[in-house]
């Protein structure tokens, strides 16, 4: 317990027992306007999500959908099989199968340096509180969170560490344009 | 040496709160054993056989007096009064309480050190040659680059969930002290024709269970590029290293499974990418800037042959055999590399207590030594030593049980921790070399047989580089008993080779006497002044064989 934050209050179990899935975005607690759909599923009027599998096996119907669409990687998938078609997507879903697997890292990355992709990245799966920050570096801005993290642990982790050492995904600037920046105030 | 800024200094004092919160959930039962281990491992903090285990970085191996007060402090206040060096230029403390751990990272800070990523599946302490800066045969310091990626991969957010652990070395001479083509990534500082500086990147080598001599992936890597090679290597592995078996992870087993063809076309496509967005490139000014830090200390002008030294030489025969075996040439006159051996005969390799840390600060401090280093050959080292001192330091390493004469011999001997303390190993390290270096321990013999390299794993993890030893010892567990197969012919040097193994292994009673053997037949067919492994090398396994297993009842 540090900082008010009390680690029993963050199980948020539904009456039904079941636990709640929430959605941390851009830094807020966001609604969730997609939905996942599987492989044989029919599809729902709204926005939806469904597996590379789906979305190769009914690409110009999916494409064509009048609604805001996804698609969701497993850690083996790369977004580059997406081509082109990554910028008609609203939402790529990157799956983190078991914390320790760091592709999801480099895909997030992909999408942002590599294919210019500006829409949501989003977290779901096993990832732990310790890599909240990292994820957010690398590009992730949506992150689907069981009860297991609340939004005042996403925020306490974001501000753990204050300056980072190489770029990534997130544009900030690394200590050396820091030391950079603060001779050239010097000089002034 | 370098100093931390404001953001150095800030960065690692949050990097402790952070680690400090992880330990608190761990005891509060927030994180499992299972969530806790990657988060612990990657600031250093193992769970051995009997306790925690903490390994401090020593960035490419070079300390302070200062700091090496802190880590006799250490020793005293949270260990068992010693520190243990490592093949990886480090230190571990054997016995901290993982309560205490925040503690000792905390007064690690305050002397500008840390224990980040010194295990974990990530990029690991980068290491360099022990003699930097001060070897006659050297190009360039390497430690600036060192420090460059030092920087670069520490919490790199892409980069701490790799397959598996990544170590990446620098060497700048002509000789490779720093067992360069044994890492994952290796940068050697090269000229090309043009007399330009530049780097060569070598990858995939390692030892473990299927060892690799690394390959050259890239042939002259621009100073200004380096990062982003180093960071394109990491994309290949990231995204295509195996993860469904450890044993698998490594980058070696990736470059060879592409093929030396395939993993250069693949990182020459990352490497492009990142080149062109520059956002990777190390600008020349910032190269100045960190090699500044490393600049020698300015060396005077002095008599040589030293007069005091030689005099010493002539009257005193222990200062003369250690002044023989123990130093290095340095390139100024006048001035000489000293290795401390931590390897007194029948002692622990590696080990040191608290209160030869201290002695040796004073020792530091006395003779206006800045800096100490430590080899990845367990032993430590003076780069710059004013040779008249030298009768004066042997005296005092002397008394300190720190003067032993056997850099390089048969009883300088790398051993892992093994059995003793390890929970991955197999089989005793430690033991094994205390009685190879007890039956080696005349001095006349050992220089004799010359240069030998000994090297013992307690396990086919080969932390003690069996496979780099010109005779390597693996420890291997048979229905739960010790056994020791030999392996000669390897080298870490320049002249990377992995040893062969010789046959059956022995047992714990028998290991000694068959190294001894080995030895023997060495000392019968060597031809003028060719050293151990040459000979191996030139006249194959075969007599090695036979009369090691001499007696066997079974014919090899």
């Amino acid at each position: 317990m540090r900082d008010g934050l009390t680690i029993y209050e963050r199980s948020t179990r539904e009456p039904d027992g079941n636990t709640r899935m929430s959605l941390i975005k851009n830094g807020i607690m966001a609604e969730d306007h997609f939905q996942s759909v599987a492989d044989d599923e029919p599809m729902p009027v709204n926005g939806t999500i469904v597996s590379l599998a789906r979305f190769h096996r009914d690409r110009e119907e999916y494409l064509a959908r009048n609604a805001p669409i996804g698609v969701r990687l497993k850690s083996d998938e790369s977004p580059e099989a997406l081509g082109e078609d990554v910028h008609r997507l609203s939402v790529v879903v990157l799956e983190f199968p078991k914390f320790r697997d760091g592709r999801a890292f480099s895909w997030a990355r992909m999408l942002r340096t590599r294919l210019g992709f500006t829409g949501e990245i989003r977290a779901v799966g096993h990832f732990l509180y310790d890599q909240l920050a990292f994820m957010k570096r690398v590009g992730i801005d949506a992150f689907e969170v069981q009860g297991n993290i609340t939004l005042e642990e996403y925020r306490r982790a974001q501000g753990e560490i204050t300056d980072v050492y190489q770029p990534s995904a997130d544009g900030r600037k690394t200590i050396r344009q820091l030391r950079l920046g603060r001779v050239a105030a010097l000089r002034f | 040496m370098y100093r931390y800024d404001e953001f150095d200094a800030r960065f690692v004092k949050e990097r402790v709160a952070q680690f400090r919160y992880q330990v608190e959930r761990r005891l509060s039962g927030e994180l499992t054993e299972d969530e806790f281990k990657p988060l612990r491992l990657m600031n250093g903090l193992y769970l051995q056989l009997h306790a925690y285990m903490l390994r401090i970085a020593v960035p490419y191996g070079t300390l302070s007096a200062r700091q090496l007060r802190m880590l006799a402090h250490i020793a005293r206040k949270y260990d068992k009064g010693y520190g243990h060096f490592t093949t990886r230029q480090n230190i571990q403390f054997n016995w901290p309480k993982l309560v205490d751990v925040p503690d000792i990272l905390e007064d690690l800070a305050t002397v500008e050190m840390h224990a980040l990523q010194t295990s974990g599946n990530c990029i690991r302490n980068v290491t360099a040659d022990h003699f930097a800066g001060a070897a006659a045969d050297e190009i360039e310091d390497p430690r600036p680059l060192a420090e460059i990626i030092r920087q670069w991969s520490t919490l790199h957010p892409e980069f701490a969930y790799l397959p598996r652990k990544f170590k990446i070395a620098v060497g700048g001479a002509e000789h490779d002290r720093a067992a360069l083509k044994f890492h994952d990534v290796a940068i050697e500082i090269v000229k090309n024709a043009a007399g330009e500086t530049g780097y060569r990147v070598y990858a995939g080598g390692g030892m473990g269970r299927t060892p690799y001599v690394g390959h050259v992936v890239g042939d002259f890597v621009a100073k200004s590029d380096i990062l982003a090679f180093l960071e394109a290597v990491m994309r290949v592995y990231n995204q295509s290293g195996r993860r469904d078996n450890i044993y698998k992870a490594r980058i070696k087993i990736l470059v060879n499974s592409l093929g030396l063809e395939e993993t250069r076309r693949q990182i020459e496509h990352e490497f492009a990418e990142i080149r062109a967005s520059r956002t990777l490139e190390v600008p020349q000014e910032e190269i100045a800037r960190i090699t500044d830090y490393f600049a020698p200390p300015a060396f005077e002008a002095l008599e040589n042959p030293s007069p005091e030294f030689e005099a010493a030489r002539n009257a005193d025969a222990n200062f003369c055999a250690w002044s023989d075996v123990n130093l290095a040439t340095h390139r100024a006159p006048g001035y000489a590399i000293v290795t401390i051996s931590l390897k007194p005969i029948g002692g622990v390799p590696g080990d040191a207590s608290h209160e030869q840390l201290d002695a040796l600060a004073d020792l530091m401090d006395t003779f206006g030594l800045a800096e100490i280093r430590v080899s990845h050959e367990q032993n430590l080292v003076l780069p710059h030593v004013r040779k008249k001192d030298l009768p004066a330091i042997h005296a005092r390493l002397a008394e300190l049980g720190l003067a032993t004469p056997n850099a390089g011999l048969v009883t300088d001997i790398i051993a892992c921790p093994g059995l003793d303390y390890c929970d991955l190993a197999n089989a005793r390290s430690i033991p094994i070399a205390q009685r190879l270096s007890e039956r080696f321990a005349d001095l006349k013999r050992q220089r004799d047989i010359g240069e030998l390299k000994i090297k013992i794993s307690g396990c086919i993890n080969a932390c003690g580089h069996h496979h780099a030893g010109h005779i390597g010892i693996l420890g291997v567990d048979k229905k739960g008993v010790e056994f020791y197969q030999l392996q000669l012919g390897g080298s870490g040097a320049e002249d990377a080779s992995i040893g062969e193994i010789l046959g059956p292994g022995f047992g714990e009673h028998e290991i000694v006497d068959a190294v001894e053997r080995v030895v023997d037949t060495y000392l019968e067919k060597r031809e003028g002044s060719e050293r151990f492994l040459d000979t191996v090398r030139r006249v194959g396994l075969e007599p090695f064989k036979e009369r090691a297993y001499a007696g066997w009842a079974y014919h090899i």
